[in-house]
């Protein structure tokens, strides 16, 4: 079996659910990587997008800003925020990437603060950027995160972007696109989905090296389980070879 | 109880007005005159920017940004400004560290994306004497398109159940047609905007090439532009390609020629944004004496945005971040 880290495994997973023909916004990172991979295994024809405005560019390197020249080199299109924005809010955007300081057992996510005073966080993060519009308006979501019970937590200080808010059918509710919302979780232990009606966080893979308790105790809330859990398919050699060679030779994102 | 009752609003506090019959009222006494507006970034600031003005800086944070202007406000001790953090990365970072801001409205701040956090910009915010009104980069992007459509606000469909909105100063209605529930996103119109472009002529109609981000409707939604370009050309090469005018002078109130102006940041198909003095200007943030002495002997001591350059290798310098976006730099 190939030898690989939890970054790898998370790329390769990650590429495997994006579909070919299909439509992605990413940001720098495990998620370029994602959409690189795949495009270069089995969705020649992805098209990932930027928020600033890059669509379809051929990277020649990692971008290190979602708006440096590196995300529309070559591009089909060099346009603007809100032409990417307002094509995710038509629904033309299948699937987005997004990272954060905690998520709850609904897929909200929070990148904005730790602390109960929004006027004086005891730590402050970047906030939304564009993750909240990613997170409302693109038709899956997904995250690609370590795993343990401080960032899996029971109640998240503040929903920066939307998950599925407090479950059933709340987020259609709130107002968002009906149909969209958190796919996978894709962590170093295991693959999360989501229960169809309650909207709650299930593993539905367990990632090797890894068991039901390992995973459980690695988050702050309970999570539900798949009838059927299958180990989740490690990363294959093409895919490693082509993630270090093609993708990553700077080793800025697996090398982690 | 009806359906409206029930419609929330975002508590926070609205930094602009999204009037737009007083917004017209502006517009109608602003200058259409297509004459020469060649000036400095020190007369710009100085006649442009008053002390407490609502700002909003062009391009995306590292990128294809108005550097000097970002400076001169810092050197002329612009105080109590309202501004607009649409991921807003390197400029945040020099006005913070110059004590620019009083309010803000918050789509990112504080981070650089992939290099990491800015622990002074952290500091700043986190000592809760910042106002702060969160929003996200579609929502900033759609309030200063509604502001550059002379509207007061335009509906969207994000944000709505979170705290991003709660925190807003956004508020849910309903569509008269269908009776979809959306996010109403008050118009944001400017005091002042700098836009740093690859080319324009004197009369401020501008050329950019690469991502456009916000820029267009910037230009629009502000109440005075001031145009940094990379060079001055002809008015003729404006002629000669009229579809490519990406702001025309209308919008206009001043040119200033700054070559390298988006120095640190990237320029796109002209120069690479500096990782290595990014790098250093973020680490020495850790340490606030350190870094007060460093911005100090970068920004406050020097004269103008060309000493600037000099101090930080120069032509030279310049060349090698050339090499760097045209991919042919051999290490």
């Amino acid at each position: 079996m190939a030898d690989y880290n939890p970054m790898e495994l998370m790329i390769c997973v990650a590429a495997r659910n994006l579909k070919d023909g299909a439509t992605v916004v990413v940001g720098t990172g495990a998620p370029c990587a994602a959409a690189m991979l795949a495009q270069k295994t089995h969705s020649p024809n992805l098209t990932v997008m930027f928020e600033a405005g890059g669509v379809a560019p051929i990277l020649p390197a990692m971008p290190i800003s979602v708006g440096d020249s590196r995300t529309f080199h070559k591009a089909i299109m060099a346009s603007s925020m809100p032409e990417i924005m307002e094509t995710c809010q038509r629904g033309m955007v299948d699937y987005t990437f997004l990272g954060g300081a905690q998520i709850d057992m609904y897929g909200n996510i929070n990148s904005t603060m730790i602390g109960d005073n929004h006027g004086k966080p005891k730590v402050r993060f970047p906030g939304s950027g564009g993750a909240n519009d990613l997170a409302s308006l693109c038709w899956r979501t997904m995250m690609m995160t370590p795993q343990d019970a401080k960032r899996f937590t029971e109640k998240i200080n503040f929903i920066t972007s939307p998950g599925y808010l407090t479950g059933g059918n709340s987020r259609y509710e709130a107002g968002l696109p009906k149909g969209t919302g958190p796919y996978r979780i894709i962590t170093n232990m295991a693959i999360m989905g989501f229960e169809e009606k309650s909207k709650r966080m299930k593993v539905i893979n367990v990632n090797p090296g890894y068991n039901r308790k390992d995973i459980q105790d690695n988050c702050g809330f309970e999570l539900l389980w798949a009838d059927k859990i299958t180990d989740t398919d490690p990363p294959h050699e093409n895919e490693l070879r082509i993630l270090r060679d093609e993708v990553d030779p700077q080793r800025y994102i697996i090398g982690r | 109880m009806s359906k409206t009752d029930e419609l929330k609003q975002g508590q926070n506090q609205l930094f602009t007005d999204p009037d737009a019959d007083k917004a017209r009222e502006f517009f109608r006494h602003k200058s259409r005159a297509m004459v020469n507006k060649v000036t400095t970034a020190e007369e710009a600031v100085k006649t442009m920017i008053k002390d407490g003005d609502y700002i909003t800086i062009g391009g995306f944070g590292a990128n294809r940004i108005p550097t000097a202007i970002l400076h001169e406000i810092v050197r002329q001790g612009k105080k109590n400004l309202g501004f607009a953090g649409h991921t807003a990365t390197h400029d945040f970072q020099i006005l913070i560290a110059g004590e620019c801001i009083e309010r803000l409205d918050v789509a990112y701040i504080i981070g650089l994306e992939a290099r990491g956090l800015s622990p002074h910009a952290r500091r700043a915010v986190e000592s809760g004497k910042i106002k702060l009104t969160e929003w996200t980069n579609a929502t900033l992007s759609w309030r200063i398109k509604a502001a550059a459509m002379g509207l007061s606000f335009l509906p969207a469909r994000n944000i709505l159940g979170t705290d991003t909105f709660k925190y807003s100063a956004a508020k849910e209605i309903l569509c008269p047609f269908t009776g979809q529930k959306y996010a109403a996103h008050p118009a944001l119109y400017p005091d002042f905007a700098a836009i740093h472009v690859h080319e324009c002529d004197v009369y401020g109609n501008a050329h950019v090439y690469g991502a456009s981000v916000s820029d267009q409707d910037l230009a629009k939604a502000a109440k005075r532009v001031v145009i940094t370009t990379e060079r001055i050309i002809s008015n003729e090469k404006i002629r000669q390609n009229p579809e490519a005018t990406f702001i025309p002078f209308w919008c206009v109130d001043a040119v200033v020629e700054v070559p390298y102006g988006s120095y640190p940041g990237n320029m796109p198909y002209e120069y690479f944004s500096d990782e290595a003095y990014l790098k250093q200007w973020l680490n020495l943030e850790k340490d606030p004496e350190e870094f007060k002495k460093f911005f100090k002997k970068q920004i406050l001591d020097t004269k103008n945005f060309y000493e600037y350059l000099n101090l930080n290798g120069g032509i030279e310098r310049m060349i090698k971040l050339r090499a760097i976006e045209h991919l042919t730099d051999k290490k």
